[in-house]
C-alpha cells in the first residue's frame, strides 16, 4: 500500500531499485516537493501566473455572485452603452451587460480547458505509455498513427470535426480532444523509453511485477512531471482553439457567454461599440498569459537545468 | 543523399494514405446526405435517389473510399456540392493567396523575433531581456482573431491606413501590399512571440559553449563573436523550427482569412464546413496535410545539409 501511495506521488526521476519504500526516501520526497515549491514561489512570473489562474478559477466558481447582472438578460433601454460605473464593460447590441457575460465566460474557459486537456491526457498518455513500454510492433503502429494524425494541421482537423458534427459544446470538446492527444503520446513515449533504461525496471520485472502495475506505479510517476508541465502549457492552447472555433460559429453558440462567441457577437459593431469584442478578448489574453507563465515556472521548478536558458 | 530522399519519399506514401483514410472516415461519419445538400432541402426524393446513385453514396464505405482515392490520384477531388466547380480548381485558385499570407507572416516573424531573441540572449537578465520576454509572452497569448479585429478597428476603421478587407490580386503593387499588411501581422504575431523565446534560448545555449569562450579569449570583438560564431550555430535549430512553422502559419491563417475576407484556402474550408460541402472539406483538408508532409520532408533535407553530423543512413 505504501508503494501505491508513493507511486502516485508524482515524484520524477525516481531511480530506486526496490519496490518498497525506505525511511530515507520518505524524508526525501517532501524535501524535493519543498524545493520545487520554493523555486516556484521565488519565480515572480510564475507567482503572477498562479494568481491569474486562481482568480480565473474563483471567478468561474463564484460567477453568479460576482456578475452584477444576468448574463443573458436583455435590456432594451440600455443598448450598446459604452463602459460606465453601472456597466464597467458596457452593454452589447441586445443590452446585455458585457462584464457579467465575461465573468460567466470564465466558467466555459475553465470547463473547456480542464475537460479537453483531461481527455487529451487520457488518450495521449495511455497510448504513450503503451508504446514506450511494449515497444516493437505495438509502438510502430501507435507512432505511425501519431505521424498520420500530426500530418493534418490541428486547427484544420479540429475545425473539420467540430463543423461536421454540427457545432456546439460536445462537438467542440470531441474535436479538440481528438486533435490534442498526439503531443501527449509523443512526449510520454519518449520519456518512458528513457525510464525503461533504468535498472530498477529490470529489477521490478525480475521480481515478477505485472506490466500494468509496473506502468502505473513505477513508470507513470517518473514521467508525471513532464506530463504536468505539458498539460499546463496545453490548457492555454485549448482555450485559444475553443474560442477560435466558437468565434467561427463551430463551437459554443450564442447566447451562451463563451469568450470566442462574445467576440464574434461584437464583430459587426467593432467600429461603434468596440467594448463588446475588446473585453472578452482581453479576458482570453490574460487567462492565456496566466497559464503560459505558470507552465514556464513549473517547467523551471521541476527541471532547474532548463531555467538557465 | 539521393537514396535518403527516395527513402523519405517512400515513407511518405503510407502517411498520405493514412491521412486520406482519416479524412474519408470523418466525411463518412458526418451527418447529412450529400445528394440532398447538393439539390437543396426541397428537392424531389426521386432526384435525390438518382444523384445518390450517381455519386456512389449507396456503396459501402470502403468502396466509396477506393473510388475517391482512384479519382484523387488522377487529380480529381470531386466537385463542390454548392457550385459544381471542381475542387481542384477551387484549391488552385485559393492556394496562392494562402501561401502569400503565410510567407508575409513569416517575414514579419523573422523581422521581429530574430533581433529581439539575439539581443535578449546577449544581454541576459537586463531590462532589454525582460522587456522582450514580456513582449513575447504578450504576443504568444493573444488570440489571432481578436488581434485581427483590434488591428482592423485601429488601422483600417479609425485611422484608415490600410484597406478593411479583401485582396487586390498578386503582390505586384503597393495597393496589393497594403491589403496584406494587417492579415500578416495578425497571423504572424503569436509565432513571433514563440520564435523570440526560441531564438533567445538557442543563442544562450551557443553563447555558453567552450568555443565561444575561446573566441572571446583570443580577443575577437564581441560583434564578431555574436554574429560569426554565435548566430550561425544558433540558426541550425531555428531553421528547422522555421521550416516547421511554415505549414503551421498556413493552417493558422484560417481564422485570420475569415476576419479579413482574405480569399485563401482557409476561408474556402470554413465556408465549406458551414455549408457541409463535403468534397471541398475533404479536398482542402487533404491539401493542408500534403503541405505539412512536404514541408517536413524539405526541412529534413535542409537540416541534413546544414548539419553534417546527421547521417543519411
Amino acid at each position: 500500500m505504501s508503494d501505491l501511495q508513493e507511486g502516485r506521488s508524482g515524484r520524477p526521476n525516481r531511480s530506486d531499485e526496490s519496490t518498497t519504500q525506505s525511511p530515507d526516501e520518505e524524508t526525501q520526497l517532501p524535501s524535493r516537493r519543498r524545493k520545487v515549491a520554493g523555486r516556484l514561489i521565488r519565480n515572480r512570473l510564475a507567482l503572477l501566473g498562479s494568481g491569474i489562474v486562481l482568480a480565473l478559477v474563483l471567478t468561474a466558481l463564484f460567477a453568479p455572485y460576482i456578475a452584477p447582472y444576468d448574463p443573458v438578460e436583455q435590456d432594451y433601454a440600455a443598448l450598446e452603452q459604452p463602459p460606465s460605473l453601472e456597466h464597467p464593460f458596457g452593454t452589447d447590441t441586445l443590452g446585455r451587460d458585457v462584464f457579467s457575460r465575461v465573468v460567466f465566460g470564465a466558467k466555459y474557459a475553465v470547463f473547456l480547458g480542464l475537460v479537453i486537456v483531461g481527455f487529451e491526457m487520457l488518450l495521449g498518455v495511455t497510448l504513450g505509455l503503451v508504446a514506450g513500454y511494449y515497444g516493437g510492433m505495438v509502438e510502430s503502429v501507435i507512432m505511425r498513427v501519431v505521424d498520420v494524425a500530426l500530418s493534418i494541421p490541428g486547427v484544420v482537423l479540429a475545425l473539420a470535426i467540430a463543423g461536421m458534427l454540427g457545432g456546439g459544446l460536445i462537438p467542440l470538446v470531441i474535436a479538440i480532444s481528438l486533435v490534442g492527444w498526439r503531443g501527449f503520446t509523443r512526449l510520454v513515449r519518449g520519456d518512458v523509453k528513457g525510464v525503461m533504461e533504468e535498472e530498477y525496471i529490470d529489477a521490478a520485472k525480475g521480481a515478477g511485477v505485472s506490466d500494468a502495475r509496473l506502468i502505473v506505479q513505477h513508470i507513470l510517476p517518473n514521467v508525471a512531471s513532464s506530463i504536468i508541465v505539458y498539460a499546463t502549457l496545453t490548457i492555454p492552447t485549448v482555450i485559444l482553439w475553443a474560442a477560435g472555433l466558437s468565434f467561427l460559429g463551430m463551437g459554443v453558440s450564442p447566447p451562451t457567454p463563451e469568450w470566442g462567441a462574445l467576440i464574434a457577437n461584437g464583430r459587426g459593431e467593432i467600429d461603434d461599440a468596440w467594448w463588446i469584442s475588446t473585453f472578452p478578448g482581453l479576458a482570453i489574453m490574460v487567462t492565456v498569459i496566466g497559464f503560459n507563465v505558470l507552465g514556464d515556472g513549473l517547467r523551471d521548478a521541476l527541471d532547474p537545468r532548463q531555467s538557465e536558458l | 543523399m539521393l537514396k535518403y530522399i527516395i527513402r523519405r519519399l517512400l515513407v511518405m506514401v503510407p502517411v498520405v494514405l493514412g491521412v486520406t483514410v482519416v479524412i474519408s472516415t470523418l466525411i463518412y461519419l458526418s451527418p447529412g446526405n450529400p445528394a440532398q445538400i447538393a439539390l437543396g432541402q426541397n428537392a424531389n426524393p426521386e432526384a435525390v435517389a438518382r444523384l445518390e446513385q450517381q455519386m456512389g453514396l449507396n456503396k459501402p464505405p470502403h468502396l466509396r473510399y477506393v473510388d475517391w482515392l482512384t479519382q484523387a490520384l488522377q487529380g480529381n477531388l470531386g466537385r463542390s456540392l454548392e457550385t459544381g466547380t471542381p475542387v481542384t480548381d477551387l484549391i488552385v485558385e485559393r492556394l496562392p493567396a494562402t501561401l502569400e499570407l503565410a510567407f508575409a507572416s513569416l517575414a514579419i516573424m523573422l523581422v521581429i523575433a530574430l533581433p529581439l531573441g539575439v539581443v535578449s540572449a546577449v544581454r541576459q537578465y537586463s531590462w532589454v531581456d525582460n522587456a522582450s520576454m514580456l513582449f513575447a509572452i504578450f504576443w504568444l497569448s493573444m488570440p489571432s482573431f481578436w488581434l485581427a479585429l483590434i488591428l482592423l478597428l485601429l488601422f483600417a476603421v479609425h485611422w484608415d491606413f490600410f484597406p478593411i478587407s479583401g485582396r487586390a490580386g498578386a503582390l505586384l503593387s503597393v495597393t496589393a501590399l497594403s491589403y496584406l499588411v494587417l492579415p500578416a501581422i495578425a497571423n504572424g504575431a503569436r509565432r513571433a512571440g514563440l520564435l523570440t523565446r526560441m531564438m533567445r534560448s538557442s543563442m544562450l545555449e551557443i553563447l555558453n559553449k567552450d568555443y565561444i569562450r575561446t573566441a572571446k579569449g583570443k580577443g575577437i570583438g564581441q560583434r564578431s563573436v555574436i554574429y560569426s560564431h554565435g548566430m550561425r550555430n544558433a540558426m541550425i535549430p531555428i531553421v528547422t523550427l522555421l521550416g516547421l512553422q511554415v505549414p503551421s502559419l498556413i493552417s493558422s491563417s484560417v481564422i485570420v482569412e475569415v476576419v479579413f475576407a482574405w480569399p485563401g484556402m482557409g476561408r474556402l474550408l470554413v465556408d465549406a464546413v458551414l455549408r457541409r460541402d463535403y468534397p471541398v472539406v475533404q479536398g482542402v483538408t487533404l491539401m493542408y496535410a500534403v503541405i505539412v508532409i512536404v514541408a517536413n520532408l524539405l526541412v529534413d533535407i535542409a537540416y541534413s545539409y546544414l548539419d553534417p553530423q546527421i547521417s543519411y543512413d
